[in-house]
């Protein structure tokens, strides 16, 4: 496969893993925080830390977009389901995603019409075929899936259809990293900033937080090269004592992001004054909702949505591993109550969930590699 | 016998399409509600199939059910599984079957010709397989309480000679060989039901794998220790419930893992793992390590078997897990798939 | 937080939406490629694809750029090895970007 096959070539792996083992100072700890949640798969999947020194530890950011969404805004999306002549459509990631009352699955199971989706233009394809159906796209994600989001809805505008709605939780992800900032709690030396979203947004957005925060962060690609690649990167500037924004993913990121596809979110978008993530509380200014301008389509508007607010269960410490304070296996609940099976917390759902990644691919490994190895 | 007794652990309070996608749940539901109630007698409830004492004789005997949408595909359709299925289930139990009888549950509004062309692509499979189709019985329901056709199999053979299947006598330097490229069928289904909106040039892999198991049983019957066809749940999930029933760990390299470019290319795009991919026409074995080589090379000699490989061996430790070690030499856990493979974007 | 793969574009379709047929290593599916409005997509072009939307052209200078960093860095790590122990100091010795 072009473009990825060659950035997980073993032996420039190899190299990069030498690198970094070269530059780390063997006398000091480094604590890099990976904002997103895809980086996150990709380090257990491809299983990075087997690659990194013991000193360089990887914190999981709040980047996935299933796991900072609080369990109501679920049960807000499941009671549109259950209107008359709704067809609830989702990406596969909510599916297993438990709500108050049961996940869209086990809705699902129960007999509500849940459809999944690969794009917010297959939700709207339904749409077309469904004419005396009301078609209900629950939307999630970061600014990397809003313009696909936003591109659909002046779609359907210009189209003049009526029966489709979007059930905006897209989030932004600026405000999330400064609230990670702000906490008491939270020692981070560098951030391994979130290729994909930098599409979009570009570099720029992230500058405060070298030249306030003096922290360096690199926005980096997915391949297991990219990782090691933007880990070298900001060894290297703590070495020099640089703080800045650098950019490992140039094949794909431009500095300046994509004007097209924010243009799309600002003709479609507003900023929320608040929303609630699970775990880190309400961020302001965090979160997009449908402009006036599109309030026929705005699923909030057209739904009397009971707008509940569940609070997780009292036992599971989601926002603390959310945050990097915890670790998965530290929680309480952590396999045992919560598994990928029975998931308490929305992060054991979700393959970019730290939980899910840990449980899938690395729980028990720590006690077995050494007797394997 | 005090079946009512027995100590039930299946604690779902409903039944999920998970229960029914090969992976934790259904093997929580027949080994906590099925297994403990029904199956008290049996030596291997949990096997493809199980080998019962008939006047003396030891017959292999096995049943399966097919429930696919849509009915027919590329490379195949739900007769041609149905057939070929039940022949595997047998065939990785270490026996050769010899009749099926078979059921069909038809729903109400079915065109027969529909019905016809599935009947045809069931007797050309039988003949292929060398097996008899000895009977069968036809129930109908009620227009929309059925996916046009439902199959339910029931194979009966005999045990190919030399060889005893069973995770028990697997041990530590056992090789894990498989018999072709991993996923084609269950991609081939995903991209199919047209959901997706996907195009590939990829066939269903269905068929009869008692060819290549009986080559390799001619050359090799000796060290052949354990074998399962891979269907619902992957490679993984046989992998899996392997390493639990002979409590040893697996370790399987990715590098050596057959598979296509476009099942690659859609399970990246669609965020699947291709381990936990359905397969219709493959079978894993578990073979010693001194015969290894030989039985992977008469599946090469066989039609059919020319991209097995050797994708792993059998350890010691980790007990019970199944590792899957990386081309740059780290290493990950391989778990059963959890419920259905969904597509997922982030 | 999401899941993008390259592509490879066939053929820019005439229908409506702005839709380009997309090739990933075999498998092919009608994207969106109305975000790359301010330069035209076009066949041959590779782009990363999240949720059927192209949402970034990809830079084949930029990438052979990289690939060339990483095999100076893989061959700087191995030379640096084998001086280990002369006493050189890093920051002179570094060569590498």
């Amino acid at each position: 496969m072009k473009y990825v096959d060659e950035f997980r070539d073993p032996e420039l792996i190899a190299g990069a893993s030498r690198e970094i083992r070269r530059l780390a100072d063997p006398g000091r700890h480094y604590r890099f925080m990976e904002v997103c949640g895809g980086h996150t798969h990709a380090i257990y999947r491809f299983g990075l830390k087997d690659l990194l020194p013991e000193n360089v530890e990887l914190i999981h950011g709040p980047g996935c977009p299933v796991c900072v969404l609080p369990m109501g805004r679920i049960d807000d999306g499941l009671f549109m389901a259950a209107q008359p002549d709704v067809i609830f459509a989702a990406f596969g990631d909510m599916m297993r995603v438990p709500g108050a009352t049961g996940s869209p699955l086990e809705h699902k199971a129960r007999g509500r019409d849940i459809r999944i989706v690969y794009s917010p233009a297959d939700a709207l394809k339904l749409a077309r075929a469904n004419p005396d159906r009301h078609v209900m796209f629950f939307a999630i994600g970061f600014e990397t899936t809003a313009p696909s989001t936003a591109l659909t809805l002046l779609r359907v505008r210009a189209e003049g259809i009526r029966n489709f709605s979007v059930f905006s939780n897209h989030v932004t992800i600026i405000p999330a990293i400064r609230a990670i900032l702000d906490s008491p709690d939270m020692r981070l030396d560098a951030f391994i900033g979130p290729g994909h979203v930098s599409t979009v947004i570009g570099c720029r957005p992230y500058e405060w937080i070298a030249r306030n925060e003096r922290k360096p962060i690199v926005v980096s690609g997915f391949e297991p090269l990219d990782i090691l690649q933007s880990i070298v990167m900001i060894l290297r500037q703590m070495k020099d004592g640089r703080a800045e924004v650098e950019n490992q993913y140039a094949r794909v990121v431009p500095w300046e992001g994509n004007r097209a596809a924010l243009k799309a979110i600002g003709e479609v978008f507003e900023l929320r004054p608040y929303f609630e993530w699970r775990g880190l509380g309400f961020i302001s200014q965090s979160a997009l909702r449908i402009r006036d301008s599109f309030a026929a389509w705005d699923a909030e508007k057209h739904f009397l949505t009971p707008g509940v607010r569940v609070t997780d269960p009292k036992a599971s410490q989601c926002g603390e591993v959310l945050k990097g304070v915890l670790k998965p296996a530290d929680c309480k609940l952590f396999g045992n109550e919560c598994t990928p099976e029975h998931p308490i917390g929305a992060l054991m759902v979700s393959s970019e969930g730290s939980c899910a990644a840990y449980f899938n691919y690395e729980h028990r490994k720590s006690e077995l590699v050494t007797v394997s190895a | 016998m005090t079946p009512v007794l027995s100590k039930i652990r299946f604690r779902d309070a409903q039944i999920e399409m998970a229960h029914g996608a090969g992976g934790k749940a259904s093997r929580r539901l027949v080994e906590g509600l099925f297994a403990p109630i029904l199956f008290e007698g049996s030596q291997d409830p949990l096997g493809d199939a199980a080998f019962v004492d008939v006047n003396g004789s030891s017959i292999a005997i096995t049943t399966d059910s097919f429930v696919v949408k849509p009915i027919t595909f590329p490379g195949g359709s739900i007769g041609e599984l149905a057939v070929n299925g039940t022949v595997n289930d047998l065939a990785v139990s270490g026996a050769q079957a010899t009749a099926l009888v078979v059921t069909f549950v038809l729903e109400a509004g079915l065109p027969t010709e529909l019905l016809e062309a599935e009947i045809r692509a069931m007797a050309s499979a039988a003949h292929r397989a060398g097996v008899v189709i000895a009977g069968g019985d036809t129930k109908v329901v009620e227009h929309g309480k059925g996916d046009q056709i439902y199959i339910s199999s029931c194979g009966v053979g005999h045990r190919i000679s030399g060889i005893t299947i069973s995770p028990k006598t697997v041990r530590p330097g056992d090789r894990v060989i498989l018999s072709g490229p991993i996923g084609d069928h269950g991609i081939t289904i995903l991209l199919a039901r047209g959901e997706l909106d996907l195009e590939a040039d990829l066939r269903s892999d269905t068929r009869s794998v008692l060819p290549l198991v009986q080559a390799m049983a001619r050359a090799a019957a000796p060290g052949i220790r354990w074998m399962r066809d891979p269907t619902r749940g992957g490679v993984a999930t046989s992998l899996n419930e392997l390493v639990r029933d002979c409590g040893l760990g697996a370790v399987i390299c990715e590098d050596k893992l057959p598979i296509h470019d476009a099942v690659r290319g859609a399970c990246e795009l669609l965020g699947l793992d291709p381990l936990h991919i359905a397969n219709e026409g493959q079978f894993l074995a578990v073979v010693s390590q001194e015969y290894a080589e030989t039985a992977l090379d008469a599946l090469h000699r066989t039609d059919g078997g020319e991209e097995a490989a050797i994708i792993g061996e059998i350890r010691e430790q980790p007990a019970g897990t199944v590792l899957v070690s990386t081309l740059y030499g780290s290493k990950r856990i391989v778990d059963m798939l959890v419920g259905d493979p969904l597509p997922r974007i982030c | 937080m999401c899941l993008a793969i390259p592509g490879q574009i066939i053929e820019i379709l005439q229908e409506r939406d702005n839709l380009a047929l997309v090739d990933v290593v075999g498998v092919r599916r009608k994207i969106d490629v109305g975000l790359l409005a301010e330069e035209p997509a076009k066949p041959g072009d590779w782009v990363l694809i999240h949720v059927g939307f192209a949402m970034s052209r990809i830079s084949e200078e930029d990438a052979r750029e990289q690939m060339r960093l990483l095999k100076m860095m893989g061959e700087h790590a191995a030379a640096m090895e084998e001086i280990t122990g002369y006493g050189l100091d890093d920051s002179v010795a570094r060569g590498g970007p």
